[in-house]
Order: C-alpha cells, then sequence, then structure tokens
C-alpha cells in the first residue's frame, strides 16, 4: 500500500491500461462486425443479420465459438514455440496502442495530471516503428513451428514481406518527422495546428500527400491485408501461416491482425490527418456541441428503427443500446465534459473514415502475384518514399535558411 | 528499493540467463529466440540510463531486422539439433587456457573499474531537454566523418554480398 501511495502514477497508469484494452477488445470485435457489413454491401449483400438487430451480436458469438473449438497442437510441432508466436503476435500488436494519445486534453485522477493516452514518450514514434519491427516474429514463428508446409511457406512468405514494406513504411513517414522537428507524438499533432488561407487545416496530408500514399499502401502491406494477402492467400496456400491453429490461438492471430490495422489507423491520424485537431474553425462555437448532437440525433434514430423495425430479442438488446446512446449524448452536453470529448471525437471519426478505406480496398482491389509485390515494393514504392524524402528535406532546408 | 532498481535487476537477470540460454539450448531457432530476449532487455537497460534513443534503435535494428534474418536462414535451412563433439584439440591445448585466461582477466579489470565508476559516470552525464537531439548533433556535427565512413564501408559489404549472390548466373 505504501508502494502504492508512493508511485500514484502507476496506479493511475494501470487504470488507464483496462480501460484502453476493454475498450479495444469491444472496438476490435465490431471492427470485424464492421468489416463484414461493408463488404456485404460492396458486394450487394446484406451481411449479419440474425444474431441479434442488424446481426450486432455476431462477434460475440464468434468469440464464444472460438472459445469453445478443440485447440489442436499438431504432434510434430515445437510446442513452446507454437504456444508463444500468437502470444506474440497479440501482445505486439496490443502494446502499440500505449503509445497512441487520444486526445488533448490533460485530466486530473488521484491527483496526478494524465493525458488521453498511456504514454507520452519524447520518442514515441520510434517505439511505435521498433515494436512494428518485432512484429514480424509472431507471424514467422508461426510458420515455422506448425512444421508443415503451407504454414511455413506463408510464414517465409509474410516476414519477407513484412520486412520490405517496413522500410518504406518507415522512409514515408520520415518527411513528416522533418517537418515537425520532433518524433513525440504529441508535438506532431501541435505542429500541425493552424490553417492556410485561413480555412484550409495545416495537416500533413497536404504537403506530404505522396508520404501518405506511400505510408498507407505500404501499412496495408504490413498489416497482411488485401491486395497484400499473399501470406494468406486460400487459393495457393489454405490459409498460410495460421493453417495449423485453431480456437482461441486463432483468434489470437485474428485479433492481432484488426489490432494492427487498428493502430496503424490511429498513426496515419497522428502524422497525417492532424491527429485530434478539429477541421472546422475554433472561432466557432457550435462545433462543441457537434458530438452530442450526432449522438443525440445517432439515439433517436435507434429508438426509431426499436419500436417500428425490430421484433424480440433484438428489440431489447436495441432499445438498451439506444439508450446508452442517449445518455452518452447527454454527457457530452455537460460544460464540463463537452471540452474533454472533444478530441477523442475527431480522432475517431478519422480512424474510422481510413478504417472504412481499408475495408473499401478490401472490397474493390483483387489480390496481387508475389513477384509483383516484391517488385512494387522495391522498385516503386521505396524509390517514390526515397524521393519524397529528398525533396521535403530540400524544401525543409530552404525554408529554415 | 526504488522501481528503476527492481527493473534494473529484473532485466539484468534475464539478459544474463538469455545470454546462456543462447549457448546451452540446442535447437537454432530457441537459441536464436534467446538472443533476441537478450536484445529486448538491453533495451530496457537502456531506457532505464535515459538513452530512449538507443533503446529504439536497439530493438528496430538488432531485434526487428537483423535477427529476423537469422530467423528467416534457420526456417530456410531447416536446421536440425545441433551435435554435441568432444573438444578438439585446438579447443583443448589452446582455446580453453585462453578463455579462462580472458574471463579472469575480465573479472579483474570489472571489479577495479566498479569502484571508480560512479565519479566517471557523474561527469559524464549531462541533464538535457532531448537527448535524441543532442545524438543527432554528436553524429552530424562534431563525428561527421567517421559516421559517412561507417556508412561507406557499409555500402561496400552491401556490394559485395551482392557481386557474390550474383556469381552463378
Amino acid at each position: 500500500m505504501e508502494f502504492v501511495a508512493q508511485h500514484p502514477i502507476l496506479v493511475v497508469s494501470i487504470v488507464k491500461i483496462v480501460v484502453l484494452l476493454f475498450v479495444l477488445m469491444t472496438a476490435l470485435a465490431y471492427l470485424t462486425w464492421f468489416e463484414r457489413k461493408v463488404v456485404a454491401r460492396i458486394q450487394s449483400r446484406l451481411g449479419p443479420l440474425y444474431v441479434g438487430a442488424h446481426g450486432l451480436l455476431q462477434p460475440l458469438a464468434d468469440g464464444l465459438k472460438f472459445l469453445f473449438k478443440e485447440d489442436l497442437t499438431p504432434p510434430a510441432s515445437d510446442k513452446f514455440v507454437y504456444i508463444l508466436a500468437p502470444f506474440l503476435a497479440l501482445s505486439l500488436a496490443l502494446t502499440t496502442l500505449a503509445l497512441i494519445p487520444f486526445g488533448p486534453a490533460t485530466l486530473t485522477i488521484l491527483g496526478q495530471p494524465t493525458n488521453l493516452g498511456i504514454t507520452n514518450s519524447s520518442i514515441g514514434l520510434l517505439f511505435v516503428f521498433a515494436i512494428t519491427s518485432i512484429g514480424v516474429y509472431g507471424v514467422a514463428l508461426a510458420g515455422w513451428s506448425s512444421n508443415s508446409k503451407y504454414p511455413l511457406l506463408g510464414g517465409l512468405r509474410a516476414s519477407a514481406q513484412m520486412v520490405s514494406y517496413e522500410v518504406s513504411l518507415t522512409l514515408s513517414v520520415v518527411g513528416v518527422v522533418l517537418l515537425a522537428g520532433t518524433l513525440n507524438l504529441n508535438d506532431l499533432i501541435y505542429a500541425q495546428s493552424g490553417r492556410w488561407f485561413h480555412f484550409i487545416p495545416r495537416w500533413n496530408v497536404i504537403p506530404q500527400i505522396v508520404g501518405f500514399i506511400c505510408y498507407f499502401i505500404s501499412a496495408i502491406a504490413e498489416t497482411n491485408r488485401v491486395p497484400f494477402d499473399l501470406p494468406e492467400a486460400e487459393t495457393e496456400l489454405v490459409a498460410g501461416f495460421h493453417t495449423e491453429y485453431s480456437s482461441f490461438k486463432f483468434a489470437m492471430f485474428f485479433m492481432a491482425e484488426y489490432a494492427n490495422m487498428i493502430t496503424v489507423s490511429c498513426l496515419a491520424t497522428i502524422l497525417f490527418l492532424g491527429g485530434w485537431l478539429s477541421p472546422l474553425s475554433s472561432a466557432w462555437r457550435w462545433p462543441l456541441y457537434l458530438p452530442g448532437a450526432l449522438l443525440l440525433i445517432g439515439g433517436v434514430a435507434l429508438v426509431y428503427d426499436t419500436a417500428i423495425l425490430q421484433r424480440g430479442i433484438a428489440r431489447i438488446q436495441l432499445a438498451v443500446i439506444s439508450v446508452g446512446a442517449l445518455v452518452l449524448g447527454a454527457i457530452c452536453f455537460i460544460p464540463s465534459v463537452m471540452p474533454v470529448v472533444q478530441g477523442p471525437f475527431w480522432f475517431l471519426l478519422k480512424v474510422v473514415f481510413l478504417l472504412f478505406f481499408y475495408v473499401w480496398t478490401r472490397g474493390t482491389l483483387p489480390r496481387f502475384r508475389y513477384d509483383q509485390l516484391m517488385d512494387f515494393g522495391w522498385k516503386f514504392l521505396l524509390p517514390v518514399a526515397l524521393a519524397n524524402l529528398v525533396v521535403t528535406s530540400f524544401v525543409v532546408l530552404v525554408l529554415n535558411r | 528499493m526504488t522501481l528503476p532498481l527492481i527493473l534494473f535487476f529484473a532485466c539484468a537477470a534475464i539478459a544474463v540467463i538469455g545470454a546462456l540460454l543462447v549457448i546451452f539450448l540446442r535447437e537454432p531457432i530457441h537459441s536464436a529466440l534467446a538472443l533476441i530476449l537478450v536484445m529486448v532487455s538491453l533495451a530496457v537497460l537502456y531506457l532505464l540510463l535515459g538513452a530512449e534513443f538507443i533503446a529504439a534503435v536497439q530493438i528496430i535494428v538488432y531485434a526487428g531486422a537483423i535477427m529476423v534474418l537469422f530467423i528467416i536462414v534457420i526456417m530456410l535451412l531447416n536446421a536440425g539439433e545441433e551435435e554435441r563433439t568432444n573438444l578438439s584439440k585446438m579447443a583443448r591445448y589452446a582455446g580453453l587456457p585462453l578463455g579462462i585466461f580472458l574471463t579472469l582477466d575480465l573479472v579483474y579489470w570489472l571489479s577495479h573499474a566498479a569502484l571508480a565508476a560512479p565519479a566517471a559516470t557523474g561527469a559524464v552525464s549531462t541533464e538535457s531537454a532531448d537527448p535524441t537531439r543532442d545524438l543527432a548533433f554528436l553524429l552530424f556535427r562534431s563525428y561527421l566523418f567517421p559516421f559517412e565512413i561507417t556508412s561507406i564501408v557499409i555500402l561496400i559489404a552491401l556490394l559485395g554480398a551482392l557481386v557474390l549472390a550474383k556469381k552463378d548466373s
């Protein structure tokens, strides 16, 4: 107890970690629902529909199913590494999110000023890349330890692809670092405040549009998503590196993939889209009411849906959700809460937009061939990222004269 | 016991145990994993010293790049368990005495350096707002020439590897 009293920052950090983990796990589950719904719409289908209202209980059902499946371990596998691999993949994917700042506001919890993020490291960006760079092990070791042909090929492909695209991923970001002159994620966002001609926000997407495009393409490849999902190309490799995995170990790889998607989108938001900064002028007062108002409108729409369209269990479930949305919306109007929710509101809006873009890409593009993937990474993306870096550093040098 | 001290002893113990495991584990992949463990715990030790940049670079370069290469090579070669042999003549008559001598040498100098250490580090450590910036100034101002020479050496090594790899075709 004395130890805890001496280190209040530890207690606050642990509380923040628990809250973030809870929110993140829910977000991961509903990201799968979001993806299935959006892809279904793109392909003129309805998507998950029967489990709960609008299929909203589908992620829960999937989670339970994963838990109750038989957990097989191939007899010829390397037991220790086989179990270690999914743990590595998931824990590294989750660790990165500890570095993401979700808002500018400083709250005082237990007499300890805390920001809306777990840490605020002076070289946050480098740490994010450090952790993503060891994320390869989860996939590579899973492929090797299964002691089976398809996983091995998938693991090799995945590690080669991730190592290749990591180069252009990192290089595309250096332009932003040069413009801001810092590696701290908070300072990187503050460097983007202000406006050109009084109305265009000074976000890095505009001067660093080439960097942004390079970053996003490499990020899709880095997270092994369509059109770069060669490591798990089901037509050639069954399921790639996680062919032999079942039950919750498979679910851990699945969760790691979605957590990586969220991390990459958060980072793109911070580096290129101005993080938590609002695109609307700070002179206006009405944008302050926006988060609450949107939640209230959503809640009213859900109430209508509950009353008119839904039947049975779905009705009860949707009623709970709509009451929750209405209460949250009302809370957002409390004067002391209003400034706190602004940052996270814009941040989450941008992240959801990028995640939608991810899913949109998946629904639109076919898969690359492996040699095309490598050619594209090394012969196109890397030179473009390098050229962007050279031009940016030249411009920064001239402007600072 | 303060928190940094507890962390230091934990990570130092992990680093030493990991280093021993690298030698004593028989499966090459397990040895490589133990080596990664050593690298990561060293990075934590750098963090405790306040050298955040070095810690991040340690993970990115060693754990994230070099060890990935090791792992891929081991996976591709599908190397089995290592075989144990008895000491060769060379090892018995030259290697063993030299090893023992060097260990004693190390112990001797370390036990003497430990007494002088606090004064030395006290002189070196300068409190700075941004250690990363200081490091950049050192690398690109004071030691620019050796830094560039290093990059040329690495480039030459890269070209050499390319030439060797292209030989057959």
